[in-house]
């Protein structure tokens, strides 16, 4: 089915931050130098920054709508009228990728945000507590892992209708798992820290522990794992709408766009070529700047 | 070991158990059957049609039956292919997205790995960011845009291979680079990074001080950790590359099973997706357990429990 993603290559907490806040800054201020040096990342950045410019404030400037047709003018190539061609009703083709950006986008951020709550939360409480709690909740993960998820949520598009609520729950839902051995991983580290006994001394409840002191210590990994997160939500939901199962039309997101742009790219393909670029783009720029996040972030790796 | 493997043949059982019930009641909890999109069935046809494949009697009881004969190793008759069995289905169309996968499977490793190796001996030269950049384009660039742009450069415009079909052996060809592109990135990436990991190691300074030469260091020393993190990946890549691509199989119009992954699921053939779904999943528990006892092999530091 879709295939498998490697196993994440997150770093390891950072040695001891000693004092949270005054090491907190500095650590975040030199991963923004690693960071800007890193070319990639820095183009990743950019072209990111502009794409979601570009399709949030894009289609005000634009006279036609995401499904305004002009059946006389039909599949047009690209022209001063239509910078990227027409599709085959005459809808501008440029006004369609901006639209389905935000769509894609939106969808990317959505379900990154469950699979994050839901992965967060998971894994700080199997990390923390520990013990047989955190064996079975981590079995469970494991037979989680090898259950085919990419055919369920084709399952759950499929019979319960094409509805975007279900898909950002149903995506979320496949991409916690990841996340969730991260952050326990993570915690099992910090938990055995001095602040963290001093913080129990001082009689603080366990739930404070781990969202006040614990989780602040451990962002490094979870912004990273975060941002390799988008993309590959991004990828599920296109692989979803290309099935005809994601967003419908006349709407439009980019694996719509693309699967629209295969089918015709005999006669029309400016319909393939320029929202596949964009997406790839836009994938290649979240994975560049995800990458750099972990090397920039990464104790271990700024040491050799 | 034996240990081991017994209770993670145990626990795959259980898993699959979940599996097969989760699939089997969550198609009955959606309202329309296998016969409700047929244009003309008068409610008498539909009534016999259902009763012939006992979809008349309580959803609890047909979830016995079925899996009674799942034990038996029959996945039971399909609802869409009439006269067919889902056994025969699969046995007629995962040959074919195997062989597919097992070509794309070789690309993928001898391109993966040897870029991943390359990358990781020249590190921070352009080499190594070419594959970094190519290893992010697996990940970046979906096969359902890699695939339809091959068609239209090579089958379309030059004229090389056919656009679609599977009957002669340059029908392979673009479906499986696609394939094999697909896992040749990650596949480098991880042993770009398993390499790193490894070079640093102090027996490796040691072979290098005992003068072993430098391929023999790479190829005889440090690829065998450093491949450490691709086996583990391999198990659910395997699983996923012999089931097939629904992607690929469309595109390039191949009779594999990975359409009728999703196409099963279209159609309501309930046994269909049950049959399918049972083959991934045990394929994919199969594979793991195997990626389990191989990395023991390669990594004696690692104790199965």
């Amino acid at each position: 089915m879709t295939s498998p993603r490697p196993l994440p290559e997150v770093a390891a907490v950072p040695a001891a931050p000693a004092s949270a806040e005054e090491r907190g800054s500095s650590l975040a201020h030199d991963a923004w130098l690693r960071l800007r040096k890193n070319k990639l990342a820095v183009f990743g950045m950019i072209t990111l920054a502009v794409v979601t410019v570009a399709c949030v404030a894009g289609p005000w400037f634009i006279h036609y709508g995401y499904e305004d047709q002009n059946l006389d003018l039909g599949a047009a190539p690209p022209s001063a009228a239509h910078w990227l061609g027409t599709d085959t009703l005459g809808r501008d083709l440029l006004v369609r990728i901006l639209y389905g950006g935000r769509v894609s986008l939106g969808v990317g951020l959505c379900a990154t945000f469950v699979a994050l709550t839901i992965g967060v939360t998971y894994g700080a409480v199997a990390g923390f507590f520990g013990g047989k709690r955190d064996a079975f909740m981590m079995r469970a993960v494991d037979i989680m892992y090898s259950l085919p998820f990419a055919i369920f949520v084709i399952l759950l598009m499929v019979f319960f209708g094409r509805n975007i609520v279900l898909l950002f729950v149903a995506i979320g839902a496949v991409e916690w798992l990841t996340m969730a051995r991260i952050v326990r991983s993570q915690v099992m580290a910090v938990k055995k820290m001095e602040f963290i006994e001093a913080a129990r001394a001082m009689g603080f409840g366990r739930r404070r522990i781990i969202f006040r002191h614990i989780l602040p210590n451990i962002l490094g990994p979870i912004i990273v794992y975060t941002t390799l997160t988008i993309p590959s939500v991004m990828l599920l939901e296109a692989f979803l709408s290309f099935l005809g199962l994601g967003v419908q039309p006349p709407m439009s997101s980019w694996g719509l766009l693309i699967k629209d742009g295969a089918e015709k790219m005999e006669e029309y393909p400016w319909l393939l070529i320029y929202p596949g670029t964009l997406f790839s783009l836009t994938l290649f720029s979240l994975n560049f700047l995800g990458d750099g996040l972990r090397d920039a972030l990464d104790v271990r790796s700024s040491k050799d | 070991m034996f240990r081991f493997i017994t209770a993670r043949l145990f626990q795959s059982l259980l898993a699959l158990f979940v599996v097969v019930s989760a699939t089997f009641f969550m198609m009955r909890a959606v309202p329309g059957g296998p016969f409700t999109a047929e244009k003309v069935v008068t409610p008498e046809i539909l009534r016999n049609l259902e009763a012939h494949y006992g979809l008349n009697k309580p959803v609890w009881q047909q979830y016995l039956e079925y899996l009674g004969h799942l034990l038996h190793g029959d996945l039971g008759p399909s609802f869409k292919y009439p006269n067919r069995t889902v056994n025969e289905i699969i046995a007629d169309k995962l040959p074919v997205s195997a062989e597919l996968g097992g070509e794309s499977l070789a690309i993928a490793l001898l391109a993966g790995i040897g870029l991943g190796i390359v990358a990781a001996i020249r590190r921070n030269t352009w080499v190594d960011y070419v594959a970094s950049v190519f290893g992010t384009a697996g990940l970046s660039v979906p096969t359902f845009v890699v695939g339809p742009l091959l068609v239209l450069a090579f089958a379309i415009h030059v004229g090389w291979f056919d656009a679609s079909g599977w009957y002669t052996a340059s029908d392979r060809v673009l479906p499986s680079l696609v394939l094999g592109f697909a896992y040749a990135a990650p596949i480098s990436r991880l042993t770009r990074g398993g390499m790193l990991e490894v070079l640093h190691q102090d027996f490796i300074r040691t072979a290098r001080a005992k003068g072993a030469s430098e391929t023999r260091v790479i190829l005889h020393h440090a690829l065998r950790g450093g491949l450490l993190p691709v086996v583990s990946y391999l198990g659910p890549a395997i699983a996923g590359i012999l089931t097939g691509s629904f992607v690929i199989e469309t595109i390039f119009q191949i009779p594999g099973i990975g359409r009728e992954f999703v196409n099963s699921a279209f159609n309501r053939d309930y046994t269909l997706v049950l049959g399918t779904v049972i083959l991934y999943a045990v394929l994919i528990m199969g594979l793991n357990l195997v990626v389990d006892v191989v990395q023991a092999w390669l990594n004696p530091k690692v104790r199965l429990e």
